[in-house]
């Protein structure tokens, strides 16, 4: 034994996950509606997904280089933003959009506020706002094949109804990732299989948004108008996706629950009263920005210090 | 099942050592005794320089309210007391015995005798005398904790069983081996207790010894065999109370206080050992496992030879190390310098070639893994924020002072932050900073 021992306080030993694995994780979960929205809407998906993740990539390497910051984008976290908001995209957008959201989501909303786990809000969601209010007509402009089409929940409004069997497997127009629901589910099914994800945020933002839009709604209880709205817009993706953000999500238990229910009111509002017909992006990032006043309210009782203190 | 909330599953890797048995080892020409082995004050040394020691003798005597005697495992002549380095890395007094090999034991070693025999007090000044103390990892002297105030009001005296550190065997191996040992231990212990009924606590991955001890403890009314979920950290005081009893206990009270007594199972052994063959703590079995050792087993080692005899008795490194740890993976600490003495509280050798530790910490992702695993329903992620800027108050709001320093967070950590690590000079920090706050508040009072 001539060698010098390491030495350190326990533990000794740690799970073999890490911050890149999670985020690959995510990464595999998003390619099968990524690859369902290239399939249906072109080759130009396919561009916009690889500009923007290229783009959101070098902003963060960018800034790191700038503010002489150490490099992070090798644990994927950029990989990730810069997918998720490229599925929030409509899939035939100037590609000059999406570049311009990518600097918005990377630099601003989660470099200058300190980096991976330390922004305010979702930066996809976030960018994705911040798009749909300065470029409105881009964002909500979903033609396919030069013939102009409106989302189902824009249908829903002036009456019409679409066939759950199309909600679901994603033949309506709509982002591009947004609109396979089963694809999104395949994905959602792996994270919680991975233990990425847990069901408490989607099972209670689902829930509480079934009851309010219900209460909101059209108020005859009609569960094919609950399933519809379910199955539209952003929802599903939300919910699984972007809801369940660490850094922008509690971690208590109880806290969880009270942001879950609070999204699902807030989408509830929004699809039902505001001139937009999307609001999950919208009642996410308002979630967000409340939730270390959800969290500081839902501190657990330490084991065995329930009773007072 | 009933299980307490969190807790982690770890790569156990007891398959390595469980099914090799307990064996002997030789002792060494200089065996070194520190006097503070245990919670709470060193021990006076009794013996001089030159003096005869036989193996079982009394070398220091326990001083002080919380303390416990120190036994010679050899026969000898004493060489020197003087400062040698510890386990835990400090330099402390130390007798060091000069081994004749002869093993010349005290009078009476041995000799058989039933505990009916005895009054309450004898047992308890016999365990006093043969120095044991709590062998799970802690040390806290056990003539203390079988004498609470009210003996009446103890109704459950509970054998750790758990083993719930990764490669750790050797309370295994004992369970098995030594089966009606423990089970006289037990007997032992709840002869001092009339109300109290006795409870083998094992993890369910241990069949073999639950099926073994359940056959014994048939026809024994007062005692029984729990089988626990198995899970990190199932062995721990508060969650093996909870478990097994349904009652919370936190860092201001005692088990005892809620009618609880919870002994390892060497402990008990070492209780039977005393009592029933007059012999004293001189031994401990210690598991030793890893990848870097040539031959890994479970062995029941003379207090006072040091590691590196010790290693090099089974065989020796097959690898270079890395890092060696004394105690489990999860809560041991590391050896530097293996001209270290084996004292009561160490309890196996893990080496390893590769150190987990040593990988890089980024940003925390706050995605809430050390909340779920915090098996005292902590916020380790928030808990570690108030470290940083050494915020006592904040620390002690978030019941910073209840963690049992288990290590769970920082194995589950994806950021591979030193959580546990921060947390355990904060609460040493935040202690005394709550000491001096209190002192102040109450002067202002008066």
């Amino acid at each position: 034994m001539n060698q010098l021992l390491n030495v350190s306080t326990s533990p000794h030993i740690r799970k073999s996950i890490n911050t890149s694995k999670i985020m690959l994780y995510v990464i595999i979960a998003l390619l099968p509606t990524s690859i369902f929205g290239i399939m249906r809407y072109g080759i130009h998906s396919l561009y916009i997904i690889l500009i923007t993740i290229a783009f959101s990539v070098f902003f963060e390497w960018l800034f790191c280089i700038i503010m002489k910051k150490e490099q992070t984008i090798n644990d994927f976290s950029a990989v990730v933003t810069g997918l998720i908001l490229a599925l929030n995209m409509p899939p035939n957008i100037s590609l000059w959009v999406p570049i311009i959201g990518a600097f918005f989501a990377i630099v601003v909303i989660k470099e200058l506020f300190g980096g991976i786990g330390q922004n305010f809000m979702n930066p996809a969601l976030g960018a994705r706002c911040f798009l749909l209010i300065s470029f409105a007509g881009q964002m909500s402009n979903f033609n396919i094949d030069g013939i102009s089409s409106a989302t189902p929940l824009a249908l829903e409004r002036m009456g019409e109804t679409t066939s759950i069997t199309n909600l679901f497997m994603g033949f309506i127009p709509g982002t591009i990732g947004e609109v396979s629901k089963i694809c999104l589910l395949i994905g959602a099914i792996f994270l919680l299989w991975k233990g990425i994800i847990k069901l408490r945020i989607p099972f209670f933002y689902i829930l509480s948004f079934c009851i309010f839009i219900f209460l909101f709604g059209n108020q005859k209880f009609d569960i094919n108008y609950i399933f519809r709205q379910v199955l539209s817009g952003g929802l599903i993706f939300g919910a699984f996706f972007m809801a369940t953000d660490y850094a922008t999500s509690p971690i208590t238990p109880i806290g969880q629950i009270i942001y879950a229910l609070l999204l699902g009111f807030l989408t509830a509002i929004f699809r039902t009263f505001s001139q937009s017909t999307e609001g999950v992006s919208y009642a996410i990032i308002l979630g967000n920005v409340l939730y270390p006043l959800i969290e500081s309210i839902s501190y657990p009782k330490a084991f065995g210090r329930e009773a007072k203190k | 099942m009933k299980t307490f909330k969190g807790g982690i599953h770890p790569n156990d890797n007891k398959y390595i050592t469980k099914d090799l048995a307990i064996e002997k080892v030789q002792t060494v020409p200089e065996m070194v005794y520190p006097v503070s082995q245990h919670l709470g004050a060193p021990a006076t040394p009794i013996v001089k320089v030159g003096d005869e020691i036989k193996m079982g003798q009394v070398i220091a005597e326990a001083n002080g309210m919380i303390s416990a005697n120190v036994l010679s495992g050899v026969s000898g002549k004493v060489k020197a007391i003087e400062k040698r380095l510890d386990i835990g890395g400090n330099m402390s007094e130390c007798i060091v015995i000069e081994n004749d090999f002869l093993d010349n034991p005290i009078d009476n070693f041995g000799k058989k005798s039933n505990y009916l025999e005895f009054t309450n007090e004898e047992i308890i000044n016999k365990i006093k005398e043969a120095g044991i103390v709590g062998l799970g990892g802690a040390g806290f002297p056990t003539h203390i904790k079988l004498s609470p105030k009210d003996p009446e009001k103890i109704d459950y005296i509970l054998v750790n069983g758990a083993e719930c550190e990764p490669y750790l065997t050797s309370d295994y191996r004992l369970m098995i081996e030594q089966s009606e040992k423990l089970l006289m231990g037990l007997k032992v212990v709840l002869k001092l207790f009339p109300n109290a009924k006795g409870r083998i606590c094992i993890e369910k991955n241990k069949p073999y010894a639950i099926k073994k001890l359940n056959d014994l403890v048939k026809d024994e009314k007062n005692i029984d065999v729990f089988p626990m979920e198995t899970k990190y950290p199932q062995g721990g005081e508060r969650q093996l109370i909870f478990v097994a009893t349904n009652r919370k206990i936190n860092s201001s009270i005692l088990p005892a206080m809620t009618g609880v007594i919870v002994d390892n199972v060497d402990t008990m052994i070492s209780i039977y050992n005393a009592i029933c063959e007059n012999t004293p703590l001189i031994r401990r079995i210690m598991t030793i496992s890893g990848d870097c050792f040539n031959k890994v087993g479970n062995y029941e080692v003379r207090l006072g030879m040091d590691y590196q005899s010790l290693i090099d008795q089974v065989g020796g490194f097959c690898k270079t190390a890395k890092k060696i740890v004394s105690g489990g993976p999860m809560m041991g600490i590391c050896i530097y310098n293996l001209q270290v003495p084996v004292a009561k509280n160490s309890s196996a050798v893990v080496s390893f070639s590769k150190d987990d530790s040593e990988e890089k910490t980024t940003s925390c992702i706050n995605c809430g893994r050390c909340v779920d695993v915090c098996p005292e329903n902590l916020l380790p992620t928030l808990m570690e924020k108030a470290s940083k800027i050494l915020d006592y108050d904040k620390f002690n709001e978030l019941y910073g002072m209840e963690c049992i320093e288990c290590g769970s967070c920082a194995y589950v950590c994806p950021a591979k932050r030193p959580l546990t690590q921060s947390f355990k000079i904060m609460k040493r920090k935040t202690g005394a900073y709550l000491k001096e706050k209190n002192k102040n508040t109450n002067g202002v009072k008066k």
